[in-house]
């Protein structure tokens, strides 16, 4: 086909030569003809005009031949998008509306598929990332540290299994300690995920020699950026971690964060340093989980097989450790959302979000189709002239495609440019303060592909709705009788099936996010067992001076001894973390009278708390019976401890009892109630009751250091007053101050962003149905204006005008926002995973959707029905 | 597809719409007689047809090109009896074979059609 090639390539490049030779050879012929009818006696004027009538339109057989030299289709397309381009300036309303709805429903799907790419579907960034596991602890992502040396090293399926945790420390440069997160790594760490150094060196598996023996830090790239200002020379530099002495023995690449997606470290240590930095070793415990664990697989070994493995080494810890793993079961997870604990739900809220943003989508096509169809049905005329001047079906059919995407990459250009925008500030965003958190999702290759096939497809979808007007057309109708053709209202027509389609969706979009905004607004009043009101919340580590043991109490006292002299503080506390704050430690509870503690004989899983004295009045969490913690409640003395109606009825069966009665803690510790408190929220806000267990912070000290005072002065009159009171105490502590209203932001984050994300994606919809409804409304009216105008001079009531313009759109809105109601409430079923208690069956939210879309309808009719009630009967009568 | 109508019959306008190709056939072998230019071509089946088909003249040079493009038949300027310049076709040695099986096969079709219309 040599030849075939040749000549679509000689047509294609020699256009000017080809189309010359053409016309020649076209003359000669018409030539030839005239001639010989003239010689066979005709008039010159008649021999050219039977000619003319023999060989048909010159243009078209032109037309034909180029189409017969196969280089049509290239000439065409451009030919199309030309004269598309030049259609679509004509009418800059219809054009700019059509490329803003599809640049809305592109955009959104860019911005969710982000999400999903970056959270869910790209594995994480290291060489070979699609190989690494989390080795979970059935759905606890947390194990010991003597479990994992045991899985480290009694392994087959893994390449390396490297152990980590995340920790708050100071790291001390110059003076005054720096707050930072680190990662806690084993020395294997960065082999096993074979990551390379950008600077220096990482520390390895031959650094370690039992524990303390590892005096080497990484810096993560940010780190060492924002803090030493990118310096070369920082390699080999001494550094005090919590005040022992560190070299930084290197920096990490840039784009290497951890292993967790949404905590990223700034600095990187041993983990077999863990009593230095943290002031006690939770290393040799078997039965303290607290580390986390990532493996790469062997190339050939199945995740079955791994799994396998895995079960045979759980069966040895069983026999040999029945105390601590009795029903040891290990899961294999994807790395990066604290295995499963959090991938789980971000997984589903992402998928759910997808499909949201889908129906987005599917809406603006519905709205665009109707829109394209509409205009197709007022370009009728054109469309019947083409037809008449030999135009083929086919031929239009791409024309009018060929528009559709081109509006539909116009949006997609714009929807990409705005969610660019729009995933930089997220990807920039820290939702929680003074924490490490937040969402990588800068978009990438694969998000620009995925949004411009979503745009050409929904081009496809959209431009193919006015197809079948086009076949039906017949061009004789079509010139004879104008635009009317079309305008005999069928009983139901697409356009129609369409709107109501559109409806239902973005009805489906409001309910749902109304469902949810209503969850957060009763979450956020709901009893939380605390009131953050007017408080304001202190955060220290007092490792990170250095203080360790017997320390702990004595400074703990001197802080709050010298804030509570601060006039205007009616309270003040310390606990060792604060309820509904990033994560929360939970201890088995055992009956006084149980001697084996394993944990088949448990009584119940308690959150515990340890308190200082003025902590419950700190945190105005109501005494129900008995008496607080007080400073008589020291090492020497009986433990005690306060619990919930919760606690007190789970372990001793009922409130009333409980007072005086004793419990045991892990190692058989007992511990004697003296007060019963309110119930409240502990790890999330959707939680049932928990047990909970608040000890004497003397008889179980923490470094972790949380201040709550409460005070009768606003947070920027007290602050600084605070900052002042505890600087002046010269501990050497770095204190992080804030309202606790702010620092609750943390436990709502999930929440918060579900309600943003979901009230979002309402508001486009609710958009789009503007759109939709006006466009259909105003089509209707522009279509029966002269009816109108009729009827009008007949003297139809403004009423009847209304109910004969527009009854129509609102039969389609009723009834869409009826079927769009009924989905959305099977579909927020859903929602009530994430959103804590977001019911669909509430009043407000049912009243809120039907308000909400009737507002809708009516602003989106108000322009048409205005143009139906001033239809002037004398000038439309004139016009046509 | 191109157009043929019964002669003397103007309106209304008959038209059969002829098998795909049947214009490709008359086309080469009307070259297989020697090169031509496009309305020799048109002339010529006129002639052989006894007037009976008429082409629509507009639709031979589609074909035409079409032809050339497949390489039955190839394309080169010449000079025409009366000095102009003009574009001769003729048939190339496929084309040749081509109009051979074509041939053939329309009158095994013929034939059969005949068959069937005699016999019925």
């Amino acid at each position: 086909m040599l030849c075939d090639l040749f000549i679509r390539i000689r047509s294609l490049f020699f256009r000017g030569a080809v189309e010359g030779e053409l016309d020649e050879e076209l003359r000669f012929h018409l030539e030839h003809q005239v001639e010989k009818y003239i010689r066979s006696g005709l008039t010159r004027e008649e021999a050219v005009r039977r000619t003319r009538i023999e060989f048909g339109g010159l243009d078209q057989v032109k037309e034909h031949c180029r189409e017969a030299r196969g280089v049509r289709f290239v000439e065409t397309l451009a030919q199309d998008a030309r004269y598309g381009l030049c259609m679509l300036g004509k009418s800059p309303g219809f054009t700019a509306v059509a490329v803003l709805t599809l640049a809305l429903g592109i955009g959104a799907n860019a911005v969710v598929f982000s999400l999903l790419n970056g959270l869910v579907l790209r594995p994480i960034n290291v060489p070979g990332g699609k190989d690494i596991y989390q080795i979970e602890q059935g759905k606890e992502p947390s194990q010991s540290y003597p479990n994992y040396l045991d899985i480290r090293d009694r392994n087959r399926a893994f390449d390396g299994v490297a152990a980590y945790e995340i920790e708050r420390a100071g790291l001390d440069t110059n003076g005054t300690p720096d707050p930072i997160w680190i990662y806690e790594t084993s020395g294997n760490y960065f082999d096993m995920l074979r990551v390379q150094p950008f600077l220096g060196r990482f520390f390895h598996l031959s650094d370690e020699h039992g524990f303390n023996s590892s005096p080497y830090l990484v810096l993560s790239y940010g780190y060492w950026q924002s803090h030493f200002q990118g310096d070369r020379g920082v390699i080999g530099r001494v550094v005090r971690l919590n005040r022992h002495v560190y070299s930084i023995a290197g920096v990490a690449p840039p784009d290497f964060r951890g292993t967790e997606i949404f905590y990223s470290p700034d600095v990187f240590a041993p983990i077999v340093d863990q009593e230095q930095i943290e002031g006690l070793n939770s290393l040799t415990d078997r039965g303290n989980n607290t580390t986390w664990l990532v493996g790469r697989l062997k190339s050939g070994v199945t995740v079955s097989q791994a799994k396998a493995d895995l079960d045979s080494i759980a069966a040895v810890l069983i026999k040999a450790y029945p105390k601590n793993d009795e029903g040891l079961h290990f899961a294999l997870g994807r790395p990066g959302l604290v295995g499963d604990a959090l991938g789980g739900p971000v997984r589903a809220f992402v998928a759910a979000l997808m499909l949201l943003a889908g129906l987005i989508l599917l809406a603006a096509c519905a709205n665009l189709g109707s829109l394209f169809s509409a205009r197709a049905a007022d370009r009728w005329r054109e469309v019947a002239l083409r037809l008449a001047l030999g135009s083929s079906r086919g031929r239009i059919l791409r024309q009018l495609l060929t528009e559709a995407v081109l509006v539909s990459l116009g949006g997609a250009a714009l929807g990409i440019a705005g969610s660019i925008a729009l995933l930089r500030a997220l990807s920039a965003w820290q939702p929680i303060p003074d924490s490490p958190i937040n969402v990588p999702v800068s978009p990438d290759a694969m998000t620009y592909v995925f949004a411009l096939l979503l745009a050409l497809l929904s081009g496809l979808l959209f431009g193919l709705i006015p197809v079948r007007q086009v076949m039906r057309a017949n061009p004789y109708q079509g010139i004879k009788q104008g635009s009317d053709a079309l305008a005999g209202m069928r009983r139901l027509s697409v356009r129609d099936v369409l709107l109501a389609l559109q409806i239902a969706l973005c009805a489906v979009l409001v309910t749902s996010s109304l469902v949810a905004v209503r969850g957060m607004v009763r979450s956020l009043h709901s009893n939380f067992g605390f009131d953050p009101r007017n408080a304001m919340q202190v955060d220290t580590d007092l490792s990170m001076s250095g203080y360790s043991g017997d320390q702990l109490p004595v400074v703990q006292r001197r802080l709050l001894e010298a804030v509570s002299g601060i006039p205007g503080v009616t309270a003040a506390g310390i606990a060792n973390r604060v309820p509904l704050n990033l994560g929360w430690t939970g201890s088995s509870v055992y009956q006084d009278s149980t001697t084996d503690y394993r944990p088949s004989n448990k009584a119940a899983d308690a959150i515990q708390y340890s308190v200082s004295p003025g902590y419950f009045e700190a945190a105005k969490t109501a005494l129900l019976a008995g008496r607080t913690i007080t400073w008589d409640d020291s090492k020497d003395a009986t433990r005690v401890g306060v619990v919930n109606r919760e606690f007190a009825r789970k372990v001793f069966g009922s409130e009333q009892n409980a007072i005086g009665r004793f419990f045991k803690v892990g190692g058989g510790t007992r511990v004697e109630v003296v007060g019963i408190v309110e119930d409240g929220k502990y790890k999330t806000l959707s939680e049932d009751p928990q047990p909970a267990m608040f000890l004497s912070l003397l008889q179980s000290p923490s470094k972790h250091t949380c201040l709550l005072v409460r005070s009768n002065r606003g947070p920027e009159d007290l602050g600084p007053a605070l900052e002042r009171t505890l600087n002046g105490l010269n501990t050497g502590l770095p204190f992080t101050i804030s309202t606790w209203d702010r620092e609750l932001g943390t436990a709502l984050f999930a929440a918060r962003a579900a309600s943003l994300a979901l009230g979002v994606l309402g508001g486009l919809g609710a958009m789009l149905a503007v759109t939709g409804i006006f466009g259909l409304g105003a089509y209707t009216v522009s279509k029966r204006l002269r009816e109108l105008g009729i009827r009008i001079a007949l003297g139809a009531r403004r009423k009847e005008v209304l109910a004969a313009a527009l009854g129509r759109v609102f039969r389609l809105l009723t009834f869409g926002s009826a079927a769009g109601l009924l989905l959305g409430l099977a579909a927020t079923k859903l929602l009530s995973f994430i959103v804590y208690q977001a019911t669909p069956y509430d009043p407000l939210v049912l009243a809120g959707v039907v308000l909400t879309m009737l507002l809708l309808g009516l602003l989106a009719a108000c322009i048409p029905a205005q143009r139906a009630l001033s239809a002037d009967p004398l000038i439309l009568l004139r016009e046509d | 597809m191109f157009c043929v109508e019964a002669k003397g019959e103007r309106m209304p306008v008959q038209r059969i719409d002829l098998p795909q190709g049947t214009l490709d056939l008359l086309i080469l072998r009307t070259l297989a007689l020697g090169p031509q230019h496009g309305w020799a071509v048109s002339e010529r089946v006129q002639q052989m047809s006894s007037d009976v088909l008429q082409i629509q003249q507009g639709s031979l040079y589609p074909a035409l090109h079409r032809l050339e493009r497949r390489g039955w038949i190839k394309a080169r300027w010449g000079t025409s009896e009366n000095n102009r310049r003009a574009k001769y076709y003729e048939l190339t040695k496929t084309g040749h074979r081509q109009l051979e099986a074509e041939k053939d096969a329309w009158e095994k079709l013929t034939a059969a059609v005949a068959q069937v219309l005699g016999t019925a």
